[in-house]
């Protein structure tokens, strides 16, 4: 498994920035990491990969001091390494950019690099100390940060350089990034692999966990894959494919691309005219958006988050007030006031599968079957009569949802919260489309889900297309909206920038217009 | 992944922390140079040493059901009913009402009028609140307590102005006709054959208030009105998203707990003074909040914990009486039972949860 035969060279412990040797950690009854052995080459950019789940998050977590491992050792540039908490992390040259930056969005860039690692009781040296190294990094990585603009001012993708420079400002020799690019733009994510490449080749040693195998095979020397707690293999990039890497993951054969038949379009199911969005604070989200869909056709909205998608299926799924027309059937339904709400909506056919599921699609702290009733508790069949719910019944009819799905594990008494990310998934996308909606809102169906449920997924919303319905599908991953779609609108300050056919229109093309550029051929 | 098994959650980690009340309590006794052990000793003999002890902890304790439910049903929608003191005053106005003013043909029925009344005017007293809370975001626990100074005031200006009777020195009501008279709990339990003291003020209510407990339960957890409670209290964003209308459920959680509240009054005001009194709620809708906090919001674990501090009220009236100890002690003892069971229980939760986890580790 390791990678010692490099050249014949008979390779040293010092060879790698990190060594980790029979790390085990169990949560409770649940192994998390199971004899973990991986070794980092000093100097290269590494990934790893595995299913939501699979003990990614857990090992890096032991590296970074969050928790300490049942057993097994750690070496630090050949060095055995206690790391006890995370300031030990950072004296062994350990940098660590989360997936939730821990930014104070009121302070500039300078306030956070220093923030934890001032010297002395005036900020003043610190300050000034900082300037002058953040100058010098900015020079040789690319990492071009305004030092004195405040982080709520920055885009995202600067946020994260700035999260970046706080690791590099502690003389982080070792960085690990963890799920980087969920928020970026494919330019951003472009740019952010150039500085990874730029600081690899400076000597840092980069561990980049990730669950998309595009960038694994675009950025990395070295990839580790994990599943359920194990270390299944490292292998070189250059020799594997996203095939085998898929694979190695699940476990068995995956399905990277969604067969899908031409579309047979039929009569228009949902059209929208001049809908509009305001927030609470009066500004504009939405801005005057039209469009149609037809039965047997799935409509992809694209663009980086943010730009008006999430008001766009809260307007549509009766959650948020709106302005304009919204006509299902035929029949226009009411798109502000009370009669606007989830159950007129779901009453007129339209099931919504939310962006957030953790915070609207479920109840966290309620077992699964109380959330399969969830938003259908008024449906006849979950009643034992005019007072009483059917309780037995909605956990029967939980079970063989979760049979269906595949929901792991199989118990509908178990809390939403203790599931894995794709499992609550399948049990919301389960609850929706088993009404056999004639409209499925579908909001980044995938986000968080390993790569197993995915596929089940996209198979799940192609099969409710050919069955003749229609799916408005939003996601900010472009290969989803791509693979999926018929039709794919671009949606971009609250507007939607230009409606392309699925077949005739590129990556590039949809980039230009997610950044705005209108007209872009 | 549950840290520790349920059974310890819910009875080990509050029967700890009771026990470090008393032990502080103990030594709060031991430093005003009394002794503790007496204290304890006169406490479990007064509260529960004989029927006519019991008898107090029991009508304390169905006051505690009513007002901790109240809380509890609150508590399930997220919303904070600090004002349960005041939606009980207003409850007792309602069950005077109809015990003076109808001629009630026998106690049943009175019975029947003083607890639909008594949740009438509770849940009246509540829904002004809470339409302000659904409607206009006023926050719900500033309302409630200004509420409750309301209350005491309209009942203040009722008793001295409107309903004393003619020639009658204090603000009260007249008393009430005798077939409003309740059963007392001695009478209930003879009927099964339990001997029970006949002189202390327990009466049917207390069936009353273990039956709200049942119908509580059912509420919260096998209707739909309840679902949606829970839903809401649980993420206000996602009940929206399943088209749960905030406005209504807002006002139907805060309904049903000022009625629940205000069924309290059948207790006091019908069933032990059998007139309408100043200040009869006496901070019983306070120790509600405690006893919906230990009792984690469920029905049985309000129940429990309503006996607990009946027995803390009845002990420690005992205590006053038999002791130098003095009255404000009690107090400090009912405040750390409080403190430790409702505020800091995750001062005993924390290390327990390391405890189970350890010994799981070295069981494997």
């Amino acid at each position: 498994m390791a990678l010692t035969s490099d050249g014949g060279r008979q390779a040293t412990a010092a060879l790698f920035a990190i060594a980790l040797k029979g790390i085990s950690k169990a949560f409770g009854p649940v192994q998390a990491n199971r004899d973990i052995n991986i070794e980092v080459l000093r100097g290269t950019i590494h990934g790893i990969i595995g299913e939501n789940g699979a003990g990614k998050s857990t090992l890096m977590s032991i590296l970074y001091g969050f928790y300490r491992a049942d057993a097994g050792q750690i070496f630090i540039n050949g060095q055995q390494t206690a790391i006890t908490d995370s300031q030990s992390a950072i004296r062994a040259g350990i940098g660590m950019v989360f997936q939730h930056f821990k930014l104070v969005q009121n302070f500039t860039v300078l306030e956070n690099v220093i923030l934890g690692a001032e010297e002395g009781g005036l900020l003043k040296t610190s300050l000034s100390k900082a300037r002058k190294v953040l100058t010098d990094l900015a020079r040789e990585y690319e990492l071009e940060v305004n030092p004195d603009a405040l982080i709520e001012d920055l885009s995202v993708g600067h946020q994260q350089q700035v999260e970046i420079l706080k690791a590099l400002y502690r003389q982080a020799d070792i960085l690990i990034l963890d799920e980087p690019t969920g928020v970026l733009t494919p330019a951003e994510a472009d740019h952010l692999f150039r500085i990874l490449k730029g600081l690899r080749d400076q000597g840092k040693t980069i561990i980049l966990i990730t669950h998309k195998l595009r960038e694994i095979m675009e950025t990395t020397d070295n990839v580790s894959v994990m599943r359920r707690g194990t270390m299944v293999g490292t292998v070189k990039t250059a020799e594997t494919s996203p095939e085998e890497l898929a694979e190695l993951m699940v476990g068995r054969k995956v399905l990277l691309e969604v067969d899908k038949q031409p579309r047979v379009p039929g009569k228009v199911v949902l059209s929208v005219e001049h809908l509009g969005v305001r927030d609470g604070d009066g500004v504009e989200r939405l801005k005057g958006v039209s469009f149609e869909i037809r039965a047997g056709e799935i409509l992809g909205i694209a663009g980086v988050s943010g730009n008006g998608q999430s008001e766009l299926l809260e307007a549509l799924g009766g959650i948020a007030r709106a302005t304009g027309r919204i006509s299902m059937n035929g029949v226009d339904l009411p798109v502000t006031g009370a009669a606007a709400n989830g159950q007129t909506r779901r009453a007129a056919g339209i099931a919504h599968v939310p962006e957030d599921r953790q915070a609207l699609g479920l109840i966290m702290d309620f077992a699964a079957w109380e959330n399969v009733a969830f938003g259908y508790h008024h449906a006849p069949e979950y009643q034992k009569n005019a007072l009483l719910m059917d309780n037995a019944a909605i956990r029967a009819d939980t079970e063989a949802k979760m049979a269906t799905f595949d929901v792991r594990p199989p118990i509908a008494t178990l809390a939403a919260k203790n599931f894995s990310g794709g499992n609550q998934q399948k049990i919301v996308v389960a609850r929706e489309i088993e009404r056999n909606p004639d409209l499925l809102l579908i909001g980044q169906p995938t986000r968080g889900v390993d790569i197993g449920a995915i596929e089940y997924i996209h198979k799940q919303i192609v099969a409710l297309r050919d069955a003749g319905k229609a799916i408005l599908l939003v996601s900010v991953e472009l290969d989803e909206i791509m693979s999926l779609s018929d039709r794919i609108a671009v949606m971009f300050d609250g507007r939607l920038m230009g409606l392309r056919d699925a077949d005739t229109t590129n990556e590039r093309e949809l980039g230009l217009l997610m950044a705005g550029v209108e007209g872009a051929a | 992944m549950n840290k520790m098994p349920v059974w310890a959650d819910v009875l080990l980690v509050p029967l700890i922390s009771l026990l470090i009340s008393f032990v502080i309590s103990g030594l709060v006794i031991l430093s005003i140079g009394e002794s503790p052990i007496e204290a304890m000793n006169y406490m479990v003999t007064g509260a529960l040493g004989s029927t006519y002890g019991w008898g107090y902890t029991l009508y304390y304790a169905t006051n505690f059901m009513f007002t901790g439910l109240a809380v509890s049903v609150a508590f399930h929608a997220s919303l904070f009913n600090i004002g349960c003191e005041g939606q009980a005053t207003l409850g007792g106005l309602g069950v005077a009402l109809v015990c003076l003013f109808v001629p009630w043909p026998h106690w049943s029925l009175a019975l029947l009028g003083a607890v639909v009344a008594g949740a009438a005017f509770g849940a009246a007293w509540a829904a002004l609140p809470a339409w302000l809370q659904a409607k206009r975001g006023s926050h719900i626990v500033i309302t409630t307590i200004m509420f409750n100074f309301i209350a005491a005031a309209l009942l203040n200006y009722l008793l001295v102005n409107v309903l004393r009777p003619e020639g009658n020195m204090d603000p009260a009501t007249a008393r009430f006709p005798e077939a409003t008279n309740l059963p007392g709990l001695h009478q209930v339990f003879g009927l099964i054959g339990i001997p029970f003291s006949a002189s202390t003020p327990a009466n049917i209510s207390f069936l009353i208030a273990l039956a709200c407990c049942g119908l509580v339960w059912v509420l919260l957890w096998h209707t739909r009105l309840g679902y949606q409670v829970r839903a809401f209290g649980k993420s206000e964003k996602a009940a929206v998203y399943a088209g749960i209308n905030p406005v209504k459920i807002t006002l139907c959680a805060m309904l049903i707990s000022g009625a629940l509240a205000g069924m309290m009054a059948v207790n006091t005001v019908q069933g032990e003074a059998n007139r309408l009194l100043l200040n009869s709620v006496e901070g019983a809708g306070f120790i509600g909040i405690a006893v919906a906090l230990m009792g984690r919001s469920h029905p049985v674990g309000v129940a429990l914990a309503a006996i607990l501090f009946g027995f803390l009220y009845q002990g420690g009236a005992e205590l006053a009486l038999w002791t130098k100890i003095p009255r404000e002690l009690i107090t400090v003892i009912q405040a750390l039972v409080i403190l430790f069971t409702g505020a800091m229980t995750d001062l005993v939760r924390k290390p327990l949860e390391y405890l189970f986890l350890m010994a799981r580790r070295g069981g494997k």
